[in-house]
């Protein structure tokens, strides 16, 4: 059941929590749980509540109905969407790591070091890249030493390279600090390689499970439509076999079509 | 010392800086012009209820100033379009003031003391009200300083690190009211939201983290104070638009000098 596993509590679970807009159900039923250490991804088209559900989790949204579950003293970091430091605001990056709570030139030092931003403590904020920014906030929010990341679209606005280096970077700091990751994400291939668990949703929860279950899920091919199948056929491709084909993006083209000959369009 | 009224009015100025720098400072962070508008021209309003109503001016222009604040919040949680509103309540409440103000009998004289300022008539009662208020003020912005700044950087940021942004934005409201109170007998009710922008823009030329941002703009508040002071003396000047004049011209100055000494 959500909230307990092996006897141990989850790190954060809701039970049948539903969010409600202007009298419209934004979510509803959700029953899920984050254990430690995993890689959870959240699934879902543009309005399908993703968002919101991590906004609800962390307690910025009132539920309609339901409940959150936290473990006891929970340390959690978070990387919001979206946050533009407005140039009206001067703030090097160094004060950035010290909001809310202050922390030593040392830790400060030796987190931008593992974001792989070492030396830029003294750059504006609003000066930096789009990727620098988010490892940046990645940065911030490990110096709570969190048990928990939630990240909120992190890569929005990142090339392709830039997005694969930043995953790279939380399933490293994953292994290393054996913390546990929840993000939402809309791209299919990173979910794919870099999540131990995909929850699918749309307002509801469609289906969740190991990417290769999910994957599988007549709910899941439903929501995203034939488009998806070469980065399906690229993720089972790659898992299901031991040997190595080296399958580069130019091969995604060329799968869809020899699996699914039912006639359906692509969405 | 307090005797002489000069000295009075120039550590009047240097209260009313010690305020508006980091207030004025989060005002521009958020964007709150108008807000500091529609608040201190809400003092009009809060002037004429006290003489009416037989109650201390400062006491007036506190609980009207408070009231516009907090309607003007409610209003914006509510999602009202804010430039709109704020051009509306803003102007209303200068409007009404002044309508108001014109059946209380024998004000007329001394109206423009409350447009305008009138930092060199400060008596040592006003005095005290003036650094108490800008202590309080300044003791509630040091006490949520890292709170506000998060609130103020991103409210979801604050809400996951277990802060509440609501409150935060409270706390801003009650020193804007508190400000306006202050401000009203130094530069006038005009000229309030001036004193809060002005000087903290001249600083973010300058500054590179928030709390220097806070400090110049503080300095720069208390020069403007010292040279509006002295421009009204000679000059026979209102008090309110020769401080801001001075603010300006602070604020020209280091727009064009600044990235020199930035080098």
């Amino acid at each position: 059941m959500p909230g307990l596993s092996g006897g141990r509590m989850s790190l954060i679970s809701a039970q049948n929590l539903s969010v409600r807009f202007n009298g419209e159900d934004v979510l509803s039923g959700i029953s899920m749980a984050i254990e430690p250490g995993e890689i959870v991804t959240i699934l879902g088209p543009n309005g399908s509540g993703k968002s919101t559900l991590l906004r609800a989790l962390l307690g910025i949204l009132p539920l309609s109905s339901g409940a959150v579950a936290r473990a006891p003293g929970l340390r959690l970091g978070y990387v919001p969407q979206k946050l533009s430091v407005d140039r009206s605001m001067p703030m090097t990056v160094r004060r950035f790591l010290s909001l809310p709570k202050r922390v030593g030139d040392a830790e400060a030092t030796a987190a931008l070091a593992r974001v792989g931003l070492p030396g830029l403590e003294t750059r504006q904020m609003a000066a930096l890249s789009g990727g620098q920014f988010q490892r940046v906030l990645l940065a911030r929010a490990l110096l709570s030493a969190p048990q928990l990341l939630i990240l909120d679209e992190p890569t929005q606005g990142l090339d392709q390279p830039g997005e694969a280096a930043f995953y790279r970077l939380i399933e490293e700091v994953r292994r290393e600090t054996g913390a546990a990751v929840l993000m939402v994400s809309h791209d299919l291939h990173v979910v794919m390689a870099a999540s131990d668990r995909v929850i699918c949703l749309n307002g509801h929860i469609c289906c969740q499970g190991s990417p290769r279950v999910v994957s599988n899920a007549p709910e899941y091919r439903a929501l995203f439509g034939l488009g998806t199948q070469g980065a399906l056929a690229l993720y089972q491709h790659q898992h299901d076999h031991s040997h190595d084909h080296d399958h580069g993006h130019g091969h995604d083209d060329t799968h869809p079509h020899s699996h699914d000959h039912n006639g359906r369009t692509h969405a | 010392m307090l005797d002489d009224f000069l000295i009075r009015a120039a550590l009047a100025g240097v209260g009313l800086a010690l305020a508006t720098g980091p207030l004025g400072s989060f005002v521009i962070w958020r964007r709150m012009a108008y807000f500091g508008d529609a608040t201190s021209h809400a003092a009009i309003l809060g002037v004429a209820l006290a003489l009416a109503l037989h109650v201390p001016i400062a006491a007036g222009t506190l609980i009207v100033a408070l009231a516009m604040a907090a309607t003007v919040s409610t209003l914006a949680a509510k999602g009202w379009a804010m430039d709109t509103t704020l051009g509306v309540l803003a102007h209303a409440a200068l409007a009404f003031g002044l309508v108001a103000i014109s059946y209380v009998p024998g004000v007329r004289s001394d109206l423009s003391a409350y447009l305008f300022g009138d930092i060199l008539a400060v008596s040592r009662l006003d005095l005290a009200f003036i650094w108490g208020g800008a202590a309080l003020v300044l003791v509630l912005l040091v006490w949520r300083w890292q709170a506000l700044l998060t609130s103020t950087l991103n409210e979801d940021l604050a809400f996951a690190s277990g802060l509440n942004p609501n409150r935060e934005r409270l706390v801003l409201t009650l020193a804007l009211a508190l400000v306006v109170a202050v401000a009203l007998k130094i530069v006038g009710a005009l000229l309030i939201a001036a004193m809060l922008i002005i000087p903290a823009a001249a600083a973010r030329g300058l500054a590179r983290t928030p709390e220097a941002m806070a400090i110049y703009a503080t300095a720069f508040g208390a020069l403007a104070s010292f040279a509006g002071l002295r421009l009204s003396l000679w000059q026979d000047t209102p008090a309110g638009p020769s401080i801001v004049t001075a603010a300006a011209v602070i604020f020209a100055l280091v727009a064009v000098f600044g990235r020199v000494l930035r080098r």
